[in-house]
């Protein structure tokens, strides 16, 4: 997802503003370190807010991220047992989401928009107290790893002290004499063991020291070497629960039929006929939309069919995709607009020059996760439990307390089957509340069909731009002139989720990926304009970055060309100034055999970008058939997240994020048909198979920064990569996206 | 009402004849490892074997399936002890989210005991579900290394 401005934040501070109220002192009382070892209730031993000892020896590591496919139920408790001394594969050790929302399990990072690392100041104490207090435990942004990296190490340091303090002082030896290995104490003198598990009681009695030195990279036995994934096993033998798997007893299975047209409400519900069905057993008005409760998800779907259904869409705007081109295009050229950037003198530089322009259109896409949306909910009085895999723990106590009032909320963090940014939202937890509320005391299942989850997804933007370009002597630009039309997400996102609207025209996040591009040119300016429409938008992987480095990375792949210069070595010329950026080109090109000639109907291209603190280089290779078919033959990676956890998960959220991407170029379109979307399904929206999956190659660049996200960057190279290849293939200039509007394909 | 073979073990299901045993499977006899993403056939999360050819669950009503074996991912271990395919898919470190393995890892065994030697094409013709993880290369050298596996 994307990240929070910090504007938001200071919306969101008012927005909790009773809290501050209550002073610093209070403030002081929220816990957003959670080193402190505790006795739980069920007499397990908390060694601190991510490590619990239970009775019977085994270690539990909670992880406050959703584990949705990126790996954090493996690289998060890494960083733990890093300096905790603990074998992650052992038996005794197990990995879950936490049940309870901890203020340390906010997402820093994410929210202060910084690595914890440079933290500072009274604004920065006070936004960890307020996001912690709001409960940000959120999954997005790719931070995880980000917000992680030293606060979880720090944590697994302390708890190691406070372990061994306690075995010295039951031996009667200086701690200086004992160490930990493996999950135990061990003493230098007598080599006497003392296992975790042993000491767990004694621990609560000791004080975190937080002047505690970690271990040097050089030291690591676990970071930055590939660790085998936790939840694998379970995902091979289909034993892992998603929340599409959540069984109880008794519990009833629902569905939804929203208006097909966005904004509509429920005007009438004619149930008899459905009602009629075996096993079918409540029908639902749920204002946008109508639930229908059974014995089987199959047959709640069935009973749809059943239902008359008539829904009052009389006031809403009805869009079609045209409608929405037209849109972009007028507010580029005539819109209210936005400067973000303006160096040097724009008009003065282009003044009598030759000026090259481009317009670029890319359109609406959705999430398509392969679980669809989902939750289960049971309401009993003022007793909610609701099992979820959502990004935003908070959503699953706030809704039941919105809903139903309730003022008791079980939440059950469960897998997600694929996140992508759509499991930020609370639709389908509105759903499940709303419709486990019309069957009291029993758990109902709503899942959505995959046409539903189509035609009611968060969509990525359609968006626009238009570029002007004057090229210097030497062939490099001296005037950029951007001017990105997109629908902004935070309006929409906000309308959804927060207590407040956030505007979208000067919004920040319209702009990733362009405000603070890094290739050096004299007199740049940087603009937006916006759109507004009913279709509602959401983050989706890398956000913003999709389009953004598809205008750049493809306009400047054109002035390249216009140039007469290979276009690798002119983005080198223009990045040369940047220590990262040079060092990624160089091993990028090395990785490619960028200087290898391509043979006729094969062509090369590359795409550079920095997004979520990393850097990404991609290079495709590609054939293209004399009547239009393109196939995918290779795709060099280069990655520079910083400091590295794990390897090979940084490797197969590269892979994940080049086909995500892939998907998107070749086929992804959601278009709009008289305010409602016209696909429904794999049939035509359509994905990236094991045919169509090029070999992708990975090299991670080492250093020892401060780590970037993974989840994301990978995916921005994609679209200009390809268009790029294409072009150099002896193919169009790609200037929108699916590749099929230029009459392409990819069979 | 449909009475088959789930995992060497005969069920019953009191319901409809065109109900897909998709649903019968996880709604009613409560055996969630086989997955629904699409209800048309498209995706493949919903791949169980039926008489040893794997099948899309999600468009196969229970009346077709009358007296048939149907082993779905729960069947594959054996003692305890994941089967080739399981084994090279965790050597390889292919899952992701993991919502699609269950019916890509059906869909790879039936190819791999039709077809123990699967080139890269024949994988590319009999692998057609989708994984929105992108897993497709690493789940290319798991086949191949499970093909290894059961041939070594």
């Amino acid at each position: 997802m994307g990240k929070f401005t910090r504007r938001a934040f200071m919306v969101g501070g008012a927005a909790v503003g009773g809290t501050l109220a209550l002073g610093v002192g209070f403030l002081s009382t929220i816990d957003t370190s959670g080193y402190d070892a505790v006795i739980a209730d069920d007499g397990s031993f908390a060694l601190n807010a991510w490590v619990t000892i239970k009775k019977d020896g085994t270690i539990q590591f909670a992880v406050p991220r959703l584990e949705m496919g990126q790996g954090v139920f493996t690289s998060l408790p890494m960083l733990l047992a890093e300096e905790l001394e603990v074998d992650l594969s052992a038996d005794n050790v197990s990995v879950v989401h936490p049940q309870e929302n901890l203020p340390v399990y906010a997402n820093f990072a994410m929210m202060l928009r910084k690595h914890p690392e440079q933290f500072s100041g009274a604004g920065d104490w006070l936004g960890k107290k307020m996001f912690g207090l709001m409960g940000l435990a959120g999954t997005g942004g790719s931070t995880s790893i980000v917000d992680a990296y030293t606060p979880l190490r720090k944590a697994g340091a302390i708890a190691r002290e406070m372990l061994i303090s306690a075995a010295a002082k039951q031996w009667g030896i200086a701690k200086s004499d004992c160490f930990a290995e493996n999950g135990q104490v061990v003493s230098r003198l007598s080599g006497d063991k003392l296992s975790y598990g042993e000491l767990a009681e004694a621990v609560s009695k000791e004080t975190p020291d937080e002047n505690v030195r970690l271990k040097p990279k050089k030291d690591f036995k676990l970071v930055g070497k590939p660790q085998k994934r936790v939840d694998i096993p379970s995902k091979v033998n289909g034993t892992a629960k998603f929340g599409v798997d959540v069984v109880t007893d008794d519990m009833l299975f629902g569905t939804v039929m929203q208006s097909p047209v966005f904004g509509g409400v429920v005007k009438s519900i004619n149930d008899t006929e459905a009602l009629k069905l075996k096993g079918v057993k409540k029908v639902v008005n749920l204002g946008d939309a109508v639930g229908v409760i059974a014995d089987s998800y199959y047959k709640a779907k069935k009973a749809l069919d059943y239902l008359d259904v008539e829904f009052d869409d009389s006031a809403v705007t009805k869009l079609n995709s045209d409608d929405v081109s037209r849109m972009l295009k007028e507010a580029i050229e005539t819109g209210e607009e936005h400067e973000f950037v303006h160096e040097g003198d724009v008009e003065a530089a282009s003044n009598g020059q030759e000026t090259i322009e481009a317009y670029y259109e890319v359109p609406y896409l959705a999430h398509a996760t392969m679980e669809p949306i989902n939750a289960t909910a049971c309401v009993d009085g003022d007793k909610v439990e609701i099992w979820s895999g959502n990004q935003m723990p908070a959503n699953m106590e706030s809704v039941p307390k919105d809903v139903v009032n309730a003022k008791t909320v079980t939440p059950h963090i469960m897998y997600a089957g694929g996140g992508f940014g759509r499991r930020v939202e609370k639709d389908a937890e509105t759903y499940a509340v709303k419709m486990a509320a019309a069957m009291p005391g029993i758990p109902v299942k709503v899942i959505y069909s995959r046409e539903e989850d189509m035609q009611h997804d968060v969509y990525r933007p359609a968006a626009a731009a238009r570029l002007k370009a004057v090229l210097g002597s030497d062939g490099y630009p001296d005037v950029l002139d951007t001017k990105v039309g997109l629908q902004p997400i935070m309006p929409s996102f906000s309308k959804r989720n927060l207590p407040f609207e956030i505007a979208g025209l000067s919004e920040a996040s319209n702009m990733e990926g362009l405000q603070h591009s890094k290739y050096e040119v004299p007199n740049r300016r940087l603009k937006n304009s916006i759109i507004e429409t009913n279709v509602p938008v959401g983050f989706w992987r890398s956000v913003s970055h999709t389009h953004n480095a598809f205008f750049l990375e493809g306009f400047v792949d054109e002035l390249a060309h216009k140039a007469g210069h290979d276009p690798f070595e002119y983005r080198q010329h223009l990045l040369k100034g940047h220590k990262r950026l040079s060092a990624l080109l160089a091993e990028l090109k090395k990785q490619a055999d960028w200087a290898k000639p391509v043979p006729k109907g094969k062509g090369r291209g590359i795409a550079v970008h920095e997004s979520f603190l990393s850097y990404v280089g991609e290079v495709f290779d590609i054939s293209l058939s004399d009547d239009g078919e393109v196939t995918v033959d290779k795709v060099t990676c280069v990655v520079d997240c910083g400091s590295v956890v794990n390897p090979d998960t940084v490797k197969a959220q590269m892979e994940s994020g080049i086909i995500f991407g892939l998907s998107a170029a070749l086929f992804g379109e959601i278009t709009l048909d008289g305010g409602a979307v016209e696909q429904t399904n794999f049939t035509d929206y359509e994905m990236v198979k094991m045919r169509h999956a090029p070999e992708i190659s990975v090299t991670i660049m080492e250093n020892d920064e401060l780590p970037g996200g993974v989840g994301e960057p990978g995916t921005p190279p994609v679209y200009p990569a390809l268009a790029n290849a294409i072009f150099a293939a002896g193919g169009k200039r790609i200037r929108s996206m699916p590749i099929t509007k230029y009459g392409y394909s990819s069979i | 009402m449909a009475t088959f073979n789930l995992n060497g073990k005969a069920v019953t299901v009191n319901e409809e004849g065109e109900m897909p045993l998709l649903w019968a499977i996880r709604d009613h006899l409560k055996l969630t490892g086989t997955k629904f993403g699409c209800g048309v056939g498209a995706c493949g999360a919903c791949t169980v074997h039926i008489d040893g050819v794997a099948t899309r669950s999600c468009v196969t009503a229970i009346e077709d399936i009358e007296g048939a074996d149907i082993q779905t991912i729960e069947s594959l271990e054996k003692d305890g002890a994941p089967s080739s395919v399981q084994a090279a898919w965790i050597a390889e470190q292919v899952p992701q989210c993991g919502y699609c393995q269950s019916g890509m890892i059906m869909a790879a065994t039936a190819l791999l005991s039709e077809n123990p030697n699967p080139s890269d094409e024949d994988i590319d013709e009999a692998m057609t579900n989708i994984c929105r993880c992108g897993t497709y290369p690493r789940i290319k050298k798991a086949i191949k290394r499970a093909a290894e596996m059961s041939n070594g």
